[in-house]
C-alpha cells in the first residue's frame, strides 16, 4: 500500500535523490576547513598587515601557496553549500530562489578560480 | 470543535519566535547561521587583498589603507570573531552528527563556552598581532 496522496501520485514528483552529496559535502569541507582555516588565522596574525614585498614573498613560498590554494577551495565549497541552505530556507519564490542558487554558485566557483589565478601569479612571479 | 465550521472560527496560531523564552542553544543556532553569511562576505575583503597583492603595489597600498583604517580594523575583527566563532560551533555540530553532546544541559554549557573561547581567542589572535606588528617589517 502507497502512502502518497492521489494529487502527489499525479505530480509524480519524489525525492531528488541526490541530497546526501550536499549534506556529506557540507560536513567534509567543515572538517577540510579545520586546519585550512586555523593556517589562514595564523598566516593573517603573523602577515596581515605585512608591506607588498613581505606579503608577496611570503605568500610566493610553495607551502604557504598550497595550503592557502586548498584553503579557498574548500572555504568556498563550504561556502556555497551552506548559502545554498539558507537561500532555500527562506525565499519561498521559485524563481527567485533558483536565481540566487544559481548566483551564488557562479560567485563561488568564480572566488576559486580567482583565488587560484592570484596565487598562481603571486607564486610563480617568486 | 464539532458544532462550528472550521473556516469561520478564528484558528489559533502556534507560538513562534517572539514567544518562547530564549534558551542559550536558540541564540549559537541563529548566530552560527549569521557568523556563515558574516563568513561569505568576509571572503570578499579577503579575494580584495588577494587580487590587489597580485596586482601590484598600488592597489596593495589602497587596501592596505582602507583595511588600515579604525572603521576597517572593526570590520576585520568582526570578520575573525564571526570566523572563529563558527569554527567552534561548526566542531560542535561535527560532535552532534556523530550523536555526541545532545543532552540539554551539556548543550547550554558548551554554547556559553564557545561564546566565551570564541571571544577569548579572537581578543588573543588581535593581541598577538599587535604585538608581532601583523609582519610590518
Amino acid at each position: 500500500m502507497s502512502l502518497r496522496t492521489p494529487l502527489s501520485k499525479a505530480r509524480g514528483l519524489g525525492s531528488a535523490k541526490d541530497g546526501v552529496g550536499h549534506f556529506i559535502g557540507q560536513r567534509a569541507t567543515a572538517i577540510a576547513n579545520i586546519p585550512l582555516v586555523t593556517c589562514f588565522l595564523v598566516s593573517v596574525v603573523l602577515y596581515g598587515a605585512a608591506d607588498y614585498e613581505t606579503a608577496r614573498a611570503y605568500l610566493a613560498h610553495p607551502v604557504v601557496t598550497i595550503l592557502m590554494g586548498l584553503f579557498f577551495v574548500s572555504i568556498f565549497n563550504h561556502m556555497r553549500l551552506g548559502l545554498q541552505v539558507i537561500i532555500e530556507d527562506y525565499v519561498a519564490n521559485d524563481g527567485s530562489r533558483l536565481a540566487l542558487v544559481l548566483l551564488v554558485n557562479f560567485a563561488a566557483f568564480a572566488a576559486v578560480f580567482s583565488s587560484l589565478f592570484c596565487l598562481a601569479r603571486i607564486s610563480f612571479a617568486g | 470543535m464539532s458544532d462550528s465550521k472550521p473556516a469561520a472560527r478564528e484558528r489559533p496560531l502556534s507560538p513562534h519566535l517572539q514567544i518562547y523564552r530564549w534558551p542559550v542553544t536558540m541564540a549559537t543556532s541563529i548566530t552560527h547561521r549569521i557568523t556563515g553569511v558574516g563568513n561569505a562576505l568576509g571572503t570578499v575583503l579577503v579575494l580584495w587583498w588577494l587580487v590587489a597583492l597580485a596586482t601590484g603595489p598600488d592597489a596593495y597600498a589602497l587596501v592596505q589603507a582602507v583595511m588600515g583604517s579604525i572603521p576597517g580594523r572593526l570590520i576585520l575583527f568582526g570578520f575573525t570573531l564571526s570566523l572563529v566563532y563558527h569554527m567552534l560551533n561548526g566542531i560542535r555540530h561535527l560532535f552532534w552528527d556523530a550523536g555526541i553532546g545532545f543532552r540539554v544541559s551539556t548543550a547550554s554549557v558548551v554554547s556559553v563556552i564557545i561564546y566565551t573561547l570564541a571571544l577569548a581567542i579572537t581578543l588573543g589572535m588581535w593581541a598577538a598581532a599587535y604585538a608581532l606588528g601583523g609582519g610590518v617589517r
